[in-house]
């Protein structure tokens, strides 16, 4: 249809009436809109038009005009030649006209036109330098004279600006126009402001030496009560940072923040993240602030923030005493903010020493004196607290033992408040909470080697990983890699090159990739040979890779079919275990538990299985098979020793009534990929009240073991008080792996 | 270039709407819907500019009633409060001290005197005086019409006498 009216349009734009004329003007940018390709006839008749002395027709002349240079170069060139200078007179007329009283808004005439034309010299200036400069005084008169106390006026300078700021370098104008926005951003009209931030942010690409002198004026914004111009100045003080500025905006923001509203915390507190961890001079001061910040809006920190923060704090070694001491005043303060109380808890773990004996002692700090057990008191508040979630409470334990290696004294005590998590609901404080009280109480010798200080965290990777955002995830053992609480005969000390891959929170790794990430883990490339001329190295798993701290839903390991491997150490035959192919035995543990032979250790650790069974001890749990009110019978299993497809089910039937059971005779049916085999039953007299029962044994075969697992229906007939009474059922709650 | 014009209540009623980009029914019930929400709760004394779906709506409260109009980012803002304000006062001096209720028995001459201000999204006529000029000479052959009309019923009513 365009095209179609297109030259009917173009006659009707040099219509003798000028309503006709504005509306078909009008219409042809609709046009040249929808069909680019028809712009090039209308260049002509659209150039006629900006002749024209009816505002109403300019207007219209002007604008198609400029829709005109956006959709076609060609029609830019042409404009560029021939019309730069008739618009600029245009303009010029308009500005110096005297009082239009048809035209007139607050004292300007017509500034919609002046608004259209500084927009179409914008467009015609961009990127050509001889037109620019024609247009240089028009602009500079623009500017400096119009007046701006009313919308009109501040409307027209707003274009003018954005027209300065587009066309080719003027310095004089770009700093007069940066004086307006700097004019602008005083004004007490939110709408002003509002447009300025907007603008200013587009110039700081091109002047930000001249946009920093506002740079207070900015900050007052960032406490405006306009949510918008909040968000905006926040958004450009960002950009202005550098080096030079960094201290003091980051001390306004971080002021600021502790009275600013919770919407706008998240934000706020991101973006002081950043610029701390981009711009911090000395790492002092880098710690000095996110402790600010987290004990203010800890709860809005993100992960790969506080993870950062540990980072550099291990890799400050002169530091380590005066951020726990930090920490710990801290802590006492602001103990509600979760994340600032983790990373208390670590440092605390980590270095609890330093801050009893007021290690590494700065000029600047004040006397503190901590003892040992008010140290312990700060991690067990910490655990105890009703709010502390998953993670934090992990971090806790964790930091308890290695408190408990470097304060014997309070090794009671300690282990008082571990136990407690022994019985937790919660796997992973369960598993942890018996492992470590394990360790404390039993295990004295190899627990301070065990906790040792942990080894500096590579910035350089860290940051490295970060950016490249490795989806394996994979926790910090905190420095207390788990282990096979009996067994391990010696360990030689520690760290893992590389430990750590403190990555966001990603979902855990499926165990399928659990061989490759565990490489990336481990940080260094990894050879097969195992050779260790001492052969009671215990291997221990440096990074627990299922102790994973941020990812809540992995379900650990079970630690007695982890087979732990250890790295050895700072040694030059750096030999590190090929995880995957791995497994040797330890030789010759202590206790007797045999290690489970040939399957994949890789499986064991990241699927969680049940543990496989070893030789003679039964591995699956018993079950309830069937339960009624009159009847209860439970099986219990064990498997034959290489034959995994077969099962043996003792059934043990006991009698819930006051009156003995006779001819008692248990049935019981199948799939057909399943074989059953029943041997006669012990007795067919039930007494009553569970006063005895029959047992009988069972023989299952499947052949489709490992894909589907067992299920069975059975039926009980039996002779009670001389009635005869069938009870029958189904029995799904078989374990799996069956 | 604008995209529509919407004229709410504070009530949330919708006085008036104008779209100059294609959007399907649905589509704009959703629209007016989103808008409503955001608009109508903004405090008064925060700044006239709300920042949607990658456009900018520019709106000013008048009374009781909100006028916005959604437009792209690269726009000048204060322009459209400028356009805005035209408006009202073209509809001012047209109705006599407009309020609510001249539109809502009006409706139709509002529309008719906002496209005489937009076209295509795009303002066409700076002139107040043109604009009342323009509704004057239709108001007349509205007249005209109407006379027209009913002189031929009379005309009918005696000839079938």
């Amino acid at each position: 249809m365009a095209r179609d009216l297109a030259p009917e349009v173009e006659r009707l734009l040099q219509f003798r009436d000028p309503n006709i004329r504005k509306k078909a003007a009008l219409c042809t940018i609709r046009i040249i809109r929808k069909v680019p390709d028809l712009a090039e006839n209308f260049i002509n008749s659209a150039a006629s038009l900006l002749k024209e002395k009816h505002h109403g027709v300019l207007l219209t002349g002007v604008q198609l005009c400029t829709d005109l240079c956006k959709v076609s170069s060609e029609a830019l060139e042409y404009f560029r030649k021939k019309c730069t200078e008739g618009v600029v007179k245009v303009l010029k007329d308009l500005a110096n006209s005297p009082y239009a009283p048809e035209y007139d808004i607050a004292g300007i005439t017509d500034p919609f036109l002046h608004v259209r034309l500084l927009r179409f010299l914008c467009v015609l200036g961009q990127g050509d330098v001889d037109t620019s400069d024609c247009m240089n005084d028009i602009l500079a008169q623009v500017a400096t004279k119009t007046e701006s106390n009313k919308n009109a006026g501040n409307a027209i300078l707003y274009q003018c600006v954005a027209a300065i700021m587009s066309i080719e370098d003027n310095g004089g104008l770009r700093v007069l126009a940066i004086n307006i926005l700097g004019r602008f951003l005083s004004n007490r009209d939110n709408n002003i402001r509002y447009v300025a931030l907007n603008m200013l942010m587009r110039a700081i690409t091109v002047d930000s030496q001249a946009v920093q002198r506002h740079r207070a004026t900015i900050l007052e914004c960032v406490k405006d009560s306009d949510a918008s111009i909040r968000k905006r100045a926040l958004e450009l003080v960002y950009l202005l940072v550098n080096e030079s500025n960094v201290k003091p905006l980051t001390k306004e923001l971080i002021d600021y923040l502790e009275v600013s509203e919770p919407e706008f915390r998240g934000d706020l507190t991101a973006k002081i993240c950043s610029i701390v961890e981009k711009f911090s001079p000395e790492k002092i001061w880098y710690i000095d602030q996110m402790l600010k910040v987290l004990s203010e809006a800890g709860n809005y920190v993100k992960d790969e923030v506080w993870h950062a923060l540990i980072v550099v704090t291990t890799n400050a070694s002169n530091l380590h005493g005066y951020a726990v001491r930090s920490l710990y005043r801290l802590v006492q303060t602001a103990g509600d903010q979760e994340i600032l109380v983790r990373v208390a808890v670590w440092c605390i773990g980590e270095y609890g020493d330093m801050l009893v004996n007021n290690t590494g002692f700065l000029d600047m700090e004040e006397p503190i004196t901590v003892t040992e057990s008010d140290a312990v008191d700060v991690v067990e508040t910490a655990i105890k607290r009703h709010s502390s979630d998953l993670t934090s409470r992990a971090m806790c334990l964790v930091a308890l033992l290695k408190l408990s290696s470097r304060f014997p004294s309070c090794s009671v005590r300690i282990n008082d408040v571990i136990v407690q998590y022994k019985g937790s609901l919660v796997l992973e404080l369960q598993q942890r909470a018996l492992e470590f009280s394990a360790i404390v109480d039993k295990h004295r010798n190899i627990r301070s080697t065990l906790v040792e200080r942990m080894p500096v965290l590579d910035e350089a990777t860290y940051s490295g990983r970060r950016a490249g955002s490795v989806p394996a995830v994979v926790s910090t053992s905190q420095g207390a890699p788990i282990n096979l609480p009996n067994g391990v005969a010696k360990t030689t000390s520690a760290p893992l090159v590389d430990l750590l891959d403190l990555s966001s929170d990603d979902v855990p790794v499926p165990s399928s990739s659990g061989g490759d990430f565990l490489q990336d883990l481990l940080g260094v490339d990894l050879s097969p040979s195992l050779s260790q001329t001492d052969t009671n190295q215990a291997q221990k798993r440096g990074t627990d890779v299922l102790l994973d701290l941020l990812s809540i839903g992995t379900p650990p390991a079970q630690s007695n079919s982890s087979i732990p491997e250890m790295v050895s150490p700072s040694d030059d035959s750096k030999s590190a275990i090929n995880v995957l192919e791995q497994l040797s035995s330890p030789s010759a543990p202590a206790g007797g538990v045999s290690t489970p032979p040939g399957s994949s250790p890789m499986m064991d650790l990241l699927d969680g299985f049940a543990p496989k069974p070893e030789n003679n001890v039964p591995a699956y749990p018993s079950i309830v098979a069937f339960e009624s009110s009159t009847l209860q019978v439970t099986f219990n299993f064990s498997k034959q020793p290489g034959n995994q497809q077969t099962t043996i089910i003792e059934a043990n039937f006991s009698n819930k009534t006051f009156d003995a059971y006779t001819d008692f005779i248990f049935q019981a049916a199948v799939p057909k990929f399943l074989q059953l085999h029943l041997d006669p039953a012990s007795s067919d007299t039930l007494p009553a009240s569970g006063n005895g029962s029959i047992s009988q044994k069972l023989r299952i075969t499947n052949s489709q073991h490992g894909k589907k697992s067992l299920v069975m229906r059975i039926r009980i007939g039996y002779k009670s008080n001389n009635k005869d009474m069938l009870e029958e059922g189904q029995i799904n709650n078989f374990p799996r792996g069956l | 270039m604008i995209h529509f014009v919407l004229l709410i209540s504070r009530q949330g009623k919708v006085r008036l709407t104008k779209w100059y980009s294609p959007y399907p029914q649905k589509e704009r019930t959703k629209v007016i819907r989103e808008l409503s929400g955001l608009i109508l709760t903004r405090g008064p004394k925060l700044c006239n500019f709300v920042e949607w779906r990658g456009f900018k709506v520019v709106y000013r409260r008048y009374a009781s009633l909100y006028f916005c109009m959604c437009i792209n980012q690269d726009d000048n803002e204060l322009e459209i409060l400028e356009i805005i304000h035209h408006y009202v006062e073209i509809l001012d001096r047209y109705f006599g001290s407009v309020c609510e209720l001249d539109l809502i028995f009006n409706f139709h001459k509002a529309y008719y005197i906002l496209d005489e201000l937009l076209i295509a999204g795009e303002l066409q006529e700076s002139s107040k005086k043109t604009v009342a000029r323009h509704i004057a000479a239709q108001d007349s052959l509205v007249e005209t019409a109407k006379e027209q009309a009913s002189s031929l019923s009379n005309i009918i009513a005696e000839a079938t006498k």
